[in-house]
Formats: structure tokens, C-alpha cells, sequence
């Protein structure tokens, strides 16, 4: 055989056997799983990896000078039955994600109807509701540590009214309510936006018709506009729950859980266990409590979808 | 709409606007307010004269350029290569037909369902073990591949399945492949989801405290957040008027480019909410 010979069969194989084998549905999976494996290898990574781990340190104790960890089995889990503070956090917790999303939901739609009107000017005041958004959170709640101190400006304004103020972070109830409508103010624009294009797309003919029939305006809000727009409210409705249970700066830089133990929500509690007091195997099982806790609320959610979501694109 | 209507529906938006405005109104007029204005009863909506040393101050007492430059590097290099991350993904999920396509689908949106606090633990430990923890390492490499960047993915998912598929169809006729058809078609087609990807990516970037707080600890590594809560005196006690220069620093950059992009950029959100 000549080198020629050899020549001519190497380029025959990569003329025909590549062309078999790499057929383009065989070629666009391929490029289908390399496009798709820097997100995979992070979720296996940084997602479902420390998901294992969680529940495996949640068994152990961890000793962190030492760099030790020592199996305890379900002692972390007894520990959280036993202790007498979870009542107390979970209550807060609780209070604190109703409060939020309840309030949350009906500012933003009240004012997503409000900017709906047609009226000069929503642009602007839209722009101006939404702004709080844009604002650096940790900026925020800084500013807001500073109006709601006894000699502050909430206080002041509501001086000048004649209204003397409590002092709003130190008072049990009016501490956990400060840190809720800080939030709120914060974050409110963006769900007011997603109402405002769900709105937006309400049909204007059906409002004429109802009213021709005689609804009054309560009535088309409850049978027309509730209805439709019911997808967007369980999509808000979710982020906001699950963003609730996620809310750590405001409480860290507001009330550092305090006063006592009253705005002390589960994320403060587990970033108190595991990084302040070093208990980083009970800080693991507290996490697994939180992923239960977000995981039964979704689940509960998308279920429920089913009873109260007039229609679904 | 009758005159007393309209009238009494704008009284409402301007009672309604003022615990959004006030805050950021009294952070930036606050800052360049001499400290006697600050604590004045009643508040004084203007500086009654203007006093810019607190700017100088916020440098001196930490270093605060250095801290404000590790947080726009960090938000930028977070947002493009979750961009990046995310577009590939979302189109590759949309598009493309592969063998266990769906399973690995749902195996990334467990990340929707995870918020960072309940990994925080492990990824402690992991980011310990690799010797990067007090390094930005953490800061850059969960949030484009981890559980934020799930949302990305899901985003640009959603967008995607809306591209008609004869457009890639001329494109393969063209004699383009998969990956050419994304990059040239595609992705230039994706612009206002990309766009929501980025202001959202950036925000959570910029706004990220817990894991600062958590991975570093050396100051001149310290994000902005974090860096905010530390202008204290030796007591502890914040220093009002530096606090509010820096916070005023902090906010004010992003509040101008959003404001003066805001139709874009709310327009683009409530777009990819509703999909979402």
C-alpha cells in the first residue's frame, strides 16, 4: 500500500463514517449537552450537592477550631424539638410572612388599580412607586434604622401632627410591624408592576358590558378583574411567601433579631446558630427545617392553583 | 372621570408616594447636611447649608473606593456570565431536542425551590475546604451556576419557546448550525429578556449581604453592604452622617441610570414576570 493509497483511505473514512455517525440529530444533542452543562454542573455543584450535605451535617456536630465533625445521629433534631426558643421564632416567622405578603399584595394591587385610571401622570408616579426597588437594600434599611429611632423622622412627622410616636424598633410588636412595612415600601413596586400588565390586559369590553348589566364597581372588581388577572396573584403570591422567608438584612441591620426574640425569623435564627455561635450542625438542621418549610409552601401554592386560577396561558 | 374624582385619585397617589420618596429624598439631602441639621425638629426637608466633609470621611475610615470597585466588578462579572450561563441553557432547554432533556430540566429547577440560606451551611464548609473563603470566589461562582442563575435559566427558557421556528429553519437552510443559529438568530432576538436577566442579576449582586457577611473578613474585600454597616464609632454606635454619605453613594448610581432608562426596564420585567 502507498502512502497515497493510505492518503486517499483516511479521507475517505473521514468522509463517510463521520457523516454516519454524526447525523444532525446526533450533532444539535450533542450541542444541546454542551450548552447546557455549565448550568447543570452548577446545580450539581452549588445546588444539589450542598442540599446532601445539609442533611449530612445536620447528624453531625462540627467542631470548627478543631475541624472536627463527630456523628450525633438525630441529636441535632432533638435539640431542635427541645428548644424553647423555635416557638417563639416560628411564631415570629409566621407573623412576619402573613403580614408581608398580605400587605405586600394589597398595596400592590390596590396601587397597580390606582395607576391603572386613566389618568396624566401614572408614568411618573409609577416610576416614583417603584423606585424603593432600585434602592440598595442594606442603603434602605439604614436610612429607614434612622427614621424609626425615637428622635426620628417618623416620629418628627408624626410630632408635627401632634402624635407622639413610640420608639418603633424597641417595642416588641411595633419592631417586628417596622421591619414588615420597611419591606414592603421596598419591594412593593415590583409586584405593583406585574399587576399593572396583568390589568393591562384585562379585555375593556367586558367592564362595559358588566356595567350595562348593572355591576356596580365592587362587583366588577371581584367577578372580572380578580378572575383574570388570577395567575399573576399566584405568581406573586409565591415569590412574595418564599421572598419572606428569605428576608435577612433588613432584620440584621433593623432590630438584630431583637428586641428579646420578637423579630428573630427562622434565616436569622439559623445565620445566629451556625455563624455567630458556631453551631454549625444545628444551623444545618435548622436549614433542612427552612427547606421544608419553602418546599410544602410552594407545593401548597401550585396545588391550590387548580381551586382558584380562573385560566392559564 | 369627573374633575373631583381625578382630583381626590391624585391626592391619594401623592399621600400614598411619600414613605417611598421620603427615605431616598432624606438619605441624599442628608448627607450634605451639617450633623445639627440631621437631628432637627421638626425634619428639615433641605440642607440649610451644604457641607460635603462626611464624603471625605467615608473614605478615611475605611477603604471605601476599593470596596466599591470589589462590588461593581463582582455585579458585572455576575451579570454577564449569568447571561451568558442562562441564554445557553434557556435556549438549549427550548430548542433542542436531546435524549433526558426533561429530567435534566427539572433536575436544575430544583435551584427555583432552594433559597440560598438553606445551602449557605454546606457551602461554608465547601468553599473552607477549598481554602476560598475571604476571597470573592463564592461571591461570583454561586450566584452565575447555583440556585440564582436557576432563575435566569428559567427566564430565557420562557422566552425562547416563544421564537417562531421558521426563523431557525432559514437559518439552517443558510447552512448555519445549532450553535451559529443561537448566536446569530437567537440570541440577538432575546434582547429584552436578556435585558431583565441583567437588571435582575445585577440587583441581587449589588444587594447581597448574607454571604458576604458569612465569607469575608477582611475589610478592604468587603462588599458595599457589608461596608455600610461598619462606619461606627468606638462604641459602636453609627456615624450617622457617614452612614448616609455612604449609603447616598451606594444608591444613587443605579437609581439615575434606572430612572433614566425606566420604561425599558419595567416594561422588560413585567414582560418576563407574566411568562414566568
Amino acid at each position: 500500500m502507498t502512502v497515497t493509497d493510505l492518503g486517499n483511505r483516511v479521507a475517505e473514512r473521514a468522509a463517510t463514517r463521520p457523516r454516519h455517525f454524526w447525523t444532525i440529530p446526533r450533532r444539535d444533542a450533542l450541542v444541546g449537552y454542551l450548552m447546557i452543562s455549565p448550568q447543570l454542573a452548577g446545580s450539581a455543584l452549588f445546588v444539589l450537592l450542598p442540599l446532601g450535605l445539609v442533611v449530612y451535617y445536620s447528624l453531625q456536630e462540627w467542631n470548627v477550631l478543631a475541624g472536627t465533625f463527630e456523628f450525633v445521629g438525630g441529636d441535632n433534631y432533638a435539640k431542635l424539638l427541645a428548644d424553647p426558643n423555635m416557638g417563639q421564632v416560628l411564631t415570629s416567622t409566621a407573623f412576619f410572612s402573613v403580614g408581608l405578603v398580605v400587605l405586600n399584595l394589597t398595596l400592590a394591587l390596590t396601587l397597580a388599580i390606582l395607576l391603572d385610571q386613566r389618568l396624566r401622570g401614572t408614568t411618573f408616579f409609577r416610576t416614583l412607586f417603584f423606585s424603593p426597588v432600585l434602592v440598595s437594600l442594606v442603603a434602605w434599611t439604614i436610612v429607614w434604622q434612622f427614621l424609626l429611632q425615637q428622635d426620628g423622622g417618623v416620629n418628627g412627622l408624626l410630632g408635627v401632627a401632634g402624635v407622639d410616636g413610640p420608639n418603633w424598633l424597641r417595642g416588641e410588636t411595633t419592631a417586628l410591624l417596622s421591619v414588615v412595612v420597611v419591606q414592603v415600601v421596598k419591594n412593593v413596586g415590583l409586584n405593583m408592576v406585574l399587576f399593572l400588565a396583568a390589568l393591562q390586559g384585562v379585555p375593556r369590553q367586558l367592564y362595559e358590558a358588566a356595567q350595562l348589566d348593572g355591576a356596580g364597581a365592587w362587583t366588577r372588581f371581584l367577578r372580572i378583574t380578580v378572575p383574570l388577572i388570577s395567575p399573576t396573584i399566584l405568581l406573586t403570591s409565591i415569590i412574595t411567601v418564599v421572598g419572606s422567608l428569605q428576608v435577612f438584612a433588613q432584620i440584621a441591620v433593623l432590630t438584630q433579631g431583637g428586641p428579646g426574640m420578637s423579630t428573630t425569623v427562622l434565616v436569622y435564627y439559623l445565620y445566629q446558630q451556625a455563624f455567630q455561635f458556631r453551631h454549625l450542625g444545628y444551623g444545618a438542621t435548622l436549614s433542612v427545617l427552612l427547606f421544608l418549610i419553602v418546599a410544602a409552601l410552594t407545593l401548597l401554592q401550585w396545588r391550590l392553583r387548580r381551586r382558584w386560577v380562573f385560566h392559564e396561558s | 372621570m369627573s374633575r373631583r374624582v381625578k382630583l381626590a385619585l391624585y391626592a391619594l397617589l401623592c399621600v400614598l408616594c411619600v414613605p417611598f420618596v421620603f427615605p431616598t429624598w432624606w438619605m441624599v439631602t442628608s448627607s450634605v447636611k451639617p450633623i445639627s441639621d440631621i437631628f432637627a425638629f421638626p425634619p428639615s426637608l433641605v440642607p440649610s447649608r451644604f457641607d460635603f466633609s462626611t464624603y471625605g470621611r467615608v473614605f478615611e475610615l475605611q477603604p471605601f473606593g476599593q470596596q466599591y470597585l470589589n462590588s461593581l466588578y463582582i455585579a458585572a462579572v455576575v451579570t454577564v456570565g449569568t447571561m451568558a450561563v442562562a441564554a445557553m441553557a434557556g435556549y438549549a432547554f427550548a430548542r433542542i431536542r436531546f435524549p433526558g432533556q426533561n429530567v435534566l430540566f427539572l433536575v436544575v429547577l430544583v435551584g427555583l425551590l432552594i433559597p440560598s440560606e438553606v445551602t449557605i451551611v454546606p457551602l461554608f464548609q465547601m468553599f473552607h475546604t477549598a481554602g476560598t473563603t475571604d476571597t470573592h470566589w463564592p461571591l461570583i461562582l454561586v450566584p452565575i451556576l447555583g440556585a440564582p442563575g436557576v432563575l435566569a435559566t428559567f427566564i430565557m427558557r420562557q422566552f425562547f419557546i416563544t421564537l417562531p421556528g421558521e426563523l431557525e429553519e432559514a437559518a439552517r437552510v443558510d447552512g448555519l448550525g445549532r450553535f451559529g443559529t443561537f448566536c446569530r438568530v437567537a440570541l440577538p432576538l432575546a434582547r429584552p429578556a436578556l435585558g431583565a436577566v441583567a437588571i435582575f442579576t445585577f440587583l441581587h449582586s449589588w444587594n447581597l449581604y448574607l454571604e458576604p457577611i458569612v465569607f469575608l473578613s477582611t475589610p478592604s474585600k468587603f462588599t458595599l453592604p457589608q461596608a455600610l454597616t461598619q462606619f461606627v464609632d468606638a462604641y459602636g454606635s453609627p456615624l450617622w452622617n457617614v452612614q448616609l454619605s455612604a449609603a447616598t453613594m451606594t444608591a444613587l448610581p443605579i437609581l439615575v441610570v434606572f430612572v433614566l432608562a425606566q420604561r425599558q426596564f419595567i416594561e422588560g420585567l413585567a414582560h418576563t414576570g407574566l411568562k414566568g
